[in-house]
Parts: structure tokens; C-alpha cells; sequence
């Protein structure tokens, strides 16, 4: 029995409700639930949130740095470039 | 002339690594004396990896734009009168907990990462942790400042910091924060860093901040998720740390492991101030501590620790014993700040029909068993107008200096009970876990502070309860006791007309 869960937990704010939607997209596999004043994100193995599917939703350059002021909490192993925040577990 | 932006990780390495240097007329262990006391063995400093590649100028832009969101809430907040808009006035109490248990640790923590980044050869290290000494300090700043307008209308605020120090259920805290700081560098990581923020932070803030959300209190909820979007940065640092000094050299194992063993033991037992906040304290109330538990440590920390296998690390010792506990703490601890509600610079109370139904139906193994009875019993003394408190001093136990309340695994209704001779005396212990931490370093907690045995000894203030309430500097029958004949109560009734005069029960005799 295999637990390779990794998450992260936003703010249920203006500017997390993109990343949350930009996840939902590139992540089939992810389970979004939500608490009060926060949602936190499940999935297994890898969960990316995409600079590209961010800049789609809100129409303008976003920097995955920005996820700075709206994060809340994290699992996993964190690889942040200029293109993708990515939560994995490493086997 | 446009030159080609640089990529992240260039730009890391130019604004990060590129600015250390080599000491030229000092030799490295003359500036890094810390680097070999603790048997940790160092090859190469460059191995170290920062997952977050955040530089100084972006660290300042983002951390500039939290300040301007979260001081403009807590602007609004004190202009609307906020703190009228709580569900209830008992929920107040969780602040002053927070304020006088947790705020302190902050600053402690900010002192910590300050003395250990100094203390680290490597410049990845270094900028991590000055990083996280600036967002400690934050921390503790935003917290008093957001708290202060609570302070305005209801008691108990006013002398945290002096109460951090001397209080017997502070002391817990405290302790836990000292053991940290005056360990090695590579030690005071692995406890703080990694098993306090990456294993267990979220069972601290989740809850605090849900349970804020939930009960109308928006500032709290503001400075508590402006804290934790640092979080993130510094748990990752956590975990870079144990896989770090893993990767260095074999002969590291054995000594981190006995660290996470230790440090995961004393944040667990810490934490039963918060199993009580959340089962207890919160009027509206977001998650069982039992829920909470098992969301946060069993399945969240069981995927950390099978990914850590791979270095050889194992689950801490007893954690299974926390997955007894876990149906026990939260209710003892009540229990015990019920009892010495004289001493406590917050108001307790025993749980209404309603609540009890809900702590019977989250516990359904053991608080009709073991814990609803004493509350019937002491509701019915109160009523009485005999409300309970506790003349005597409790034991506590030498390690976490929480009092002896915690249970035998095989039988929930006894009292665990542990000791250890050392030089001749003999040292008392709540459970397995907090011995053998004192076995392993008895010359280190042979000089804790005791409260209940510095009051005997007659080093604060007297002999009697109204001596040391008044050393705490706590105005006896309205900064502590019962919640029921408190002014915070009188004052919200009155603030949010919920009662007529003749409804709320005269203040109890002081005594």
C-alpha cells in the first residue's frame, strides 16, 4: 500500500482561483477540496501548476513566483522555474 | 542592447552563489566553530539544492505586497469594530492561547534561524535561513499588531510576553523552543525546519486559521494565512535540510534519526495545546483534533516518511502511541486548564448539551466513557454556585512539562506514569517518548525550569495561588477562572445584548 501523495493549499481568494483552475486542468488526477477560507489540493505523484495555463486564464504574464502570496501550505518536492511550480514525491 | 533575460536558475546563481566568497586570511573553521560539535559530517556545500530559487529582490517585492494586503485588513478590521463580529466571546480565548503560546515562539524562532545561518559554510543555507529570521520577525510583528485590537475590549492580552516566561502551561512552549535553540545548528534544522514545520506546522496553522475563518474573526484569519504563504519556503527548507545532510555522508543516519525520533515527540506533545484549542475552545468548530490528526500526520506525514525511505529514515518512535492518543489528549487537556482556571490568563468553561453531543459523536470510543461524566459533575458544582478549582499543583513531567494526564495505551483510564534516576534523583516523565529524551541527554534537562517545582521552592512571588497569579501579573477574577462569571462575558452580552442583567451569574468570590 503505496502513499504518494503530494498537495498544496491556497487561499480561496481573486488571485488563487486561476492557479486552482489552471490545476484542475493539467492535473486529471487531482481532488480539490475545499475549507473554509482555503482549498487544499490533492494528487498523486505530481501535481504542476503551469505558467502558460495561468497566463491563458487571467489574460495577462504571470510569474509562478506569484504563488508566493497566495500559498498556504505544501507536500512533496518542490521544482520552481520560470515556467512551472511542480510538487512530485521521487521514487 | 536588449540582453537576453536570464532564466530563473540563472538568475539564483548569479544573485545567490555568485555573491559568496573564500576566506582568504581566516581559516573555515575559525568562522563555522559550530560545523563538527554535533558529528554531522559535511563534504561538499554545493550538493545543497534550493527548490525555491527566490532572491533577495524578489523575496523583498513579494513580502512587501503580503505587508500592504495584511495591514490593510487589519486597518479595516479595527474601523468596523471586527472583534464584535466573533460567534461568541469564548472564542477570544483561543487568541489569548495563541498570543501568549505561540506569537512568543515566533520571535524565538526569528533569534534561531538568525544564530544557525550564521553558522552554515554553505551560501544556499545562509540565504535560507535569513530569510526565514526576517519572516519570523514579520510573523510576530503582524500577529501583536492584528491581537492589539482585542487587547482594546477584552482581558488577558496585556502582559504576554512577561507571562511567556514564568506561567506554568507556558513554560511548555518555552521549553520547547529553548531545547531547539541551544542545540547544535544542524539539530536545531532538523527539530525546527523539518519535524516542527514540515511534519507538524499544519496542525498548528490549519486549525488556528480555519477555526478563525469559521468564527467571524477575518484578522486572525489575514495575519495567520500572510504567515503561512511563508510557510511554504520554510517547510521546503526543512525537507532540503534532512535529504541534504543524508546525502553527505552515511554516518549521518543513526544521529538525524535519533533527532526526528526526539523532535517529532516534543512538537507532538506541544501540540496538545491545540488538540484542546480545537475540540474545546472553538464555538463553531471546523475539524476534530482526532480528524485532523489523521489528515495531517497519518496520511500526509505516512507519504513523507515511505518518500524518505529511501535514505533509510524510518516513521518517528511512537508515533503509533500518537495514533492512540489521539481519541485522549485534547479532553485531558481541557480537563486540566478546567481544574487550575485560577492560574491561566484565559477563561475555560464545560462544553453546552450541544457541544457534548458532538464530542460524543467525534469520539465516540472514549468521551462518554471517560470524559462527559466529569463535565456533568463539575456543570452541576458550578451551578451550585461551587464552581471547581484545583487547590493542589500538578505533577509535571521533566521533558514536555505538561502535567501528568496522558494514559496507558492499554488502558485509557490509567494514568501513565515514568522515571528515571539520575545522580542520585529521581526525574518523572508523562510517557515513553519524553524519557527516553531525557536518557538520552540527562545533563541538558536535569536544569529545566519547572513551574510547579520553582513555586515550591518559593521563586515565584509566594506560597499561595493569589502570590503567584499576582507574579504572573494576572488580575485575579478577570483576566482567569470561569468564563461564565468573567467581565469578557458581561461585557459581550451587554456589547451584543444577548442577556438581560439578572441572566448573568455574579463574578465568583476570589479564593
Amino acid at each position: 500500500m503505496s502513499n504518494n501523495m503530494v498537495y498544496i493549499a491556497l487561499q480561496n481568494n481573486e488571485e488563487a482561483r486561476p492557479i486552482v483552475e489552471a490545476i484542475e486542468q493539467d492535473n486529471p488526477d487531482a481532488q480539490i477540496n475545499h475549507f473554509p477560507a482555503m482549498v487544499k489540493i490533492d494528487a498523486p505523484g505530481r501535481l504542476a501548476v503551469n505558467r502558460e495555463t495561468v497566463e491563458e486564464l487571467i489574460g495577462r504574464d504571470w510569474d509562478p513566483q506569484e504563488i508566493h502570496l497566495s500559498v498556504i501550505s505544501i507536500s512533496g518536492n518542490v521544482d520552481e522555474t520560470e515556467d512551472a511550480f511542480i510538487l512530485e514525491r521521487k521514487r | 542592447m536588449a540582453a537576453k533575460k536570464m532564466n530563473l536558475r540563472e538568475k539564483y546563481t548569479r544573485m545567490t552563489r555568485d555573491l559568496a566568497w573564500d576566506f582568504s586570511y581566516q581559516r573555515d573553521e575559525d568562522v563555522y566553530k559550530q560545523m563538527t560539535m554535533e558529528g554531522i559530517k559535511i563534504e561538499d556545500w554545493d550538493k545543497w539544492e534550493d527548490p525555491f530559487r527566490l532572491t533577495m529582490d524578489a523575496y523583498w517585492k513579494y513580502q512587501g505586497e503580503k505587508e500592504r494586503k495584511l495591514y490593510a485588513i487589519i486597518d479595516a478590521f479595527a474601523q468596523n469594530n471586527g472583534h464584535l463580529n466573533v460567534t461568541d466571546a469564548r472564542y477570544v480565548n483561543a487568541l489569548k492561547l495563541f498570543l501568549t503560546g505561540v506569537s512568543p515562539l515566533e520571535y524565538m524562532a526569528h533569534r534561531g534561524f538568525a544564530m544557525v545561518g550564521r553558522q552554515f559554510p554553505g551560501v544556499g543555507a545562509q540565504v535560507a535561513c535569513q530569510m526565514q529570521a526576517v519572516d519570523e520577525l514579520r510573523h510576530v510583528q503582524t500577529q501583536v499588531h492584528t491581537i492589539s485590537q482585542y487587547n482594546k475590549y477584552f482581558n488577558g492580552f496585556q502582559e504576554f510576553r512577561h507571562q511567556h516566561d514564568r506561567v506554568w502551561y507556558l513554560s511548555v512552549p518555552k521549553s520547547f523552543f529553548d531545547d531547539a535553540v541551544s542545540a547544535g545548528p544542524f539539530e536545531f534544522l532538523t527539530a525546527i525546519s523539518f519535524s516542527f514545520e514540515y511534519v507538524l506546522t499544519n496542525l498548528l496553522f490549519m486549525p488556528f486559521m480555519s477555526g478563525a475563518a469559521y468564527n467571524g474573526d477575518m484578522a486572525t484569519v489575514t495575519f495567520g494565512f500572510s504567515a503561512q504563504s511563508d510557510e511554504a519556503r520554510h517547510m521546503t527548507l526543512g525537507l532540503e535540510v534532512i535529504k541534504f545532510i543524508l546525502e553527505q555522508h552515511p554516518d549521518n543516519l543513526p544521529i538525524v534519526q535519533k533527532w526526528i525520533d526526539k523532535w517529532f515527540w516534543r512538537g507532538y506533545r506541544l501540540l496538545t495545546l491545540v488538540a484542546m484549542m480545537m475540540d474545546y475552545m472553538l464555538p463553531k468548530r471546523v475539524m476534530s483534533w482526532r480528524e485532523a490528526w489523521e489528515m495531517y500526520f497519518e496520511q500526509n506525514g505516512g507519504a513523507l516518511f515511505e518518500d524518505l525511505a529511501r535514505y533509510g529514515i524510518r516513521k518517528p518512535k511512537y508515533w503509533e502511541q500518537s495514533v492512540v492518543e489521539k481519541d485522549v489528549i485534547s479532553h485531558a487537556a481541557w480537563g486540566t486548564f478546567y481544574n487550575y482556571a485560577h492560574a491561566a490568563p484565559f477563561h475555560t468553561w464545560t462544553p453546552n448539551d450541544e457541544e457534548m453531543e458532538w464530542l460524543s459523536a467525534k469520539y465516540p470510543d472514549t468521551f462518554d466513557k471517560y470524559f462527559r461524566p466529569r463535565y456533568e459533575h463539575w456543570a452541576e458544582q458550578e451551578k451550585k454556585g461551587e464552581r471547581f478549582y484545583n487547590p493542589s499543583l500538578p505533577m509535571l513531567c521533566t521533558t514536555c512539562q505538561i502535567p501528568m494526564v496522558f494514559p496507558e495505551l492499554d488502558d485509557l483510564a490509567l494514568t501513565c506514569y515514568r522515571s528515571s534516576e539520575y545522580e542520585g534523583d529521581t526525574y518523572h516523565f508523562c510517557s515513553d517518548g519524553c524519557k527516553d529524551i531525557f536518557d538520552n541527554e540527562p545533563e541538558k534537562y536535569v536544569q529545566s525550569w519547572l513551574p510547579v517545582h520553582q513555586i515550591y521552592q518559593g521563586n515565584c512571588g509566594g506560597a499561595t495561588v493569589e502570590d503567584v497569579v499576582k507574579w504572573y501579573h494576572m488580575e485575579d477574577g478577570v483576566d482567569n477562572r470561569e468564563y461564565l462569571h468573567s467581565p469578557d462575558r458581561r461585557n459581550w452580552d451587554k456589547w451584543t445584548k444577548k442577556a438581560t442583567e439578572e441572566e448573568v451569574p455574579p463574578k465568583t468570590a476570589v479564593g
